[in-house]
């Protein structure tokens, strides 16, 4: 069942069925004419079992940290602690309505509200918003209350947002987003910000910069200090991609750097689930001078009661319906409790032990832009002995013939042919091991059979794709004819 | 890396074929090159009109997609539309396959515009 590659319209079998419905004892109702198919919809034909057999067989293709390593650099996919599930399942939190009365739902308020005081706590922030459902929308968030900081001075010319060339695509798509002007700024050779690009490019129309720190390529930003006064006494502000705060918690603190507005991926971080389309939670955290503009409603504590507060008057409105995606915030808040404040120091200190091991180890075989210690994620270029010029893209394709999840490739942009590894806090020696092991496997096959690395992946389900046939010549729905063709093929063989 | 001498070439790496007061517009050798696999190409409509510097359609490839930037200003008197069916033909002859043509209605910027051999020196800075 490995090579089970069909679509379940190719399942299908005229005439077979997986319901059976009672007699109706109801009059039948013809509807308007105008409301109804001329021709039958083309459904799959199938039965329950052929139903279950075909997506349980789909989903066996699936890869996940419950898997094994997944060491895609920015993404942080640690394991998630299923005590995180247990927590978010619980019925006082799993069954309440959003639109119970504030009273009724005391214990999910007063969680919010220690995870507001939590997150204060890790980034040195003084209040948070709940709301954002992803850490893009959170970005988009940070850079509005920016915007409403400076307008509600009456400064409405600030409309340049500084990002260096090392950032997260997310940054300036964010800042393009909600009608921001974008200046890119150089790295510099130690792969920080460039002082004197910062430098040409602040004035009086600098509404911010948004950095990530460590940056995406693994090393922590030491001039931060520097960087965050001249960017203050520009009078701009300070916004922080918290996609890698993985490596500093209980270490240093966005805020204690000088950062104004931050978001948080509760998804890498904090141990909640990846993607998958499923609900995110990216919390955005503000300085004291930011807190009037954050989202309503904010959740507060009179006396021993919390409640929702929407008397805002200069909040910049709603980003998200209700109060963001509550159960994921509930792994959250498990996480940081299960931890607790020594465990999440810990988590940084392997997360960046871990890279840096897998670091020195791959060193040998790959070129390393920058040879300096690094966070919790590291960038490889090509490979040191490439004869046949193996490229980024092959080595990942190959690596899926040893069982495991590629790095993320060519990014950063500024590195070329890029590989960023990060392994995070939750992978044993074992597993960066065997990882490592079959990264060195494919660096010799480089040189003595090349051609095995250019063919891959040779035992997965489907193998080498022509992307560029299936882009400039897409077929995106079901070709019936073709089944057909392929039955008849069948039936002749037969 | 292939240039052409006579045409006019900008940072962005658009070529420009001058015939009398139409500026023929495609991206250079270089450009199709970094890009990798051409797979789509978004361009404008006829009579539309351009600044310099301005975005007039857009080309993706497996790697990125990137916006076309007019080097001249002026009305797009014709456009190329064999290559939206096409888009390879632009990896397989990138001078050959201009985009569009412009009614140029200010010839002095092409003096802002880089020769052969001054383009040429501006890739390998790049690069």
């Amino acid at each position: 069942m490995r090579e089970y590659d069909k679509l379940i319209f190719e399942c299908s079998v005229e005439g077979r069925k997986g319901y059976s419905l009672p007699q109706s004892d109801v009059p039948s109702y013809q509807p308007p004419k105008n409301l109804v198919r001329s021709s039958a919809a083309e459904l799959p034909e199938v039965s329950e079992p052929d139903v279950i057999r075909h997506y349980t067989n789909l989903s066996q293709k699936n890869y996940a940290i419950d898997l094994g390593i997944y060491p895609l650099g920015s993404c942080t996919m640690k394991y998630n602690p299923k005590i995180n599930e247990e927590a978010a399942k619980l019925p006082g939190f799993a069954e309440i309505h959003p639109l119970q009365p504030a009273e009724t739902v005391q214990g999910a308020l007063q969680l919010m509200f220690e995870l507001d005081r939590m997150l204060c706590e890790i980034t040195g922030m003084s209040a948070f918003s709940m709301q954002p459902s992803a850490g893009a929308q959170g970005e988009v968030l940070g850079l509005m209350i920016i915007k409403a900081y400076h307008q509600n001075r009456g400064d409405y010319k600030r409309k340049k947002i500084i990002v260096p060339d090392s950032a997260h695509g997310t940054n300036p798509a964010t800042a393009s987003m909600i009608g921001m002007n974008v200046v890119e700024v150089k790295s510099n050779a130690e792969g920080g910000v460039d002082l004197d690009a910062l430098k040409a490019a602040l004035d009086d129309e600098v509404a911010g910069l948004m950095l990530t720190n460590p940056s995406t390529l693994g090393l922590f930003e030491k001039n931060i200090k520097e960087i965050s006064d001249m960017v203050h006494d520009a009078g701009g502000l300070l916004y922080y991609d918290g996609a890698n705060a993985n490596a500093i918690m209980g270490i240093t603190r966005p805020g204690d750097m000088g950062f104004d507005v931050l978001h948080l991926n509760l998804h890498k971080t904090f141990s909640t689930p990846h993607g998958g389309g499923g609900p995110g939670a990216g919390p955005v955290g503000v300085a004291a001078h930011l807190k009037d503009f954050l989202p309503i409603p904010v959740i507060v504590k009179n006396h021993d009661l919390y409640d929702l507060d929407y008397e805002r008057p200069l909040s910049i409105g709603k980003v998200k319906g209700f109060y963001g995606n509550f159960g994921v915030l509930v792994r959250a808040y498990t996480y940081i409790k299960t931890m607790g404040a020594e465990g999440l120091k810990r988590v940084s200190e392997l997360a960046v032990l871990n890279a840096n091991y897998m670091k020195e180890q791959l060193a040998e075989y790959f070129e390393l832009p920058f040879k300096q210690a690094c966070m919790h994620e590291f960038v490889l270029s090509r490979l040191k002995n490439n004869p046949s010029g193996i490229t980024t893209k092959q080595i990942a394709k190959r690596l899926l013939d040893f069982g495991v999840h590629p790095p993320t490739t060519y990014f950063p942009l500024i590195v070329p042919e890029a590989m960023m590894i990060e392994p995070t806090e939750t992978e044993s020696l074992e597993s960066m091991e065997e990882y490592i092991s079959a990264l060195v496997h494919i660096a010799r096959e480089a040189v003595e059979n090349p051609e095995i690395i250019k063919t891959a992946p040779h035992t997965t389900p489907v193998r080498l794709l022509d992307e560029v046939g299936a882009a400039r010549n897409p077929v995106v729905t079901w070709q019936k004819e073709d089944t057909n063709k392929k039955q008849a093929i069948v039936r002749k063989g037969v | 890396m292939k240039v052409i001498e006579g045409y006019f070439y900008s940072k962005d790496h658009e070529w420009v074929k001058v015939e009398g007061n139409l500026a023929r517009i495609g991206i250079t050798d270089y450009a199709q090159d970094t890009l990798g696999d051409v797979v789509y190409v978004e361009l404008p409509e006829p009579n539309s009109d351009y600044q310099a510097g301005e975005a007039f359609g857009v080309v993706e490839s497996v790697k990125a997609a990137s916006d076309l930037y007019t080097p001249v200003s002026g009305k797009v008197a014709d456009v190329n539309g064999e290559l939206t069916d096409s888009p390879e033909k632009i990896n397989e002859d990138p001078y050959g396959s201009w985009m569009i043509a412009v009614e140029m209605s200010n010839s002095s910027e092409l003096n802002e515009l880089l020769s052969a051999a001054e383009y040429q020196k501006w890739c390998a800075e790049e690069g």
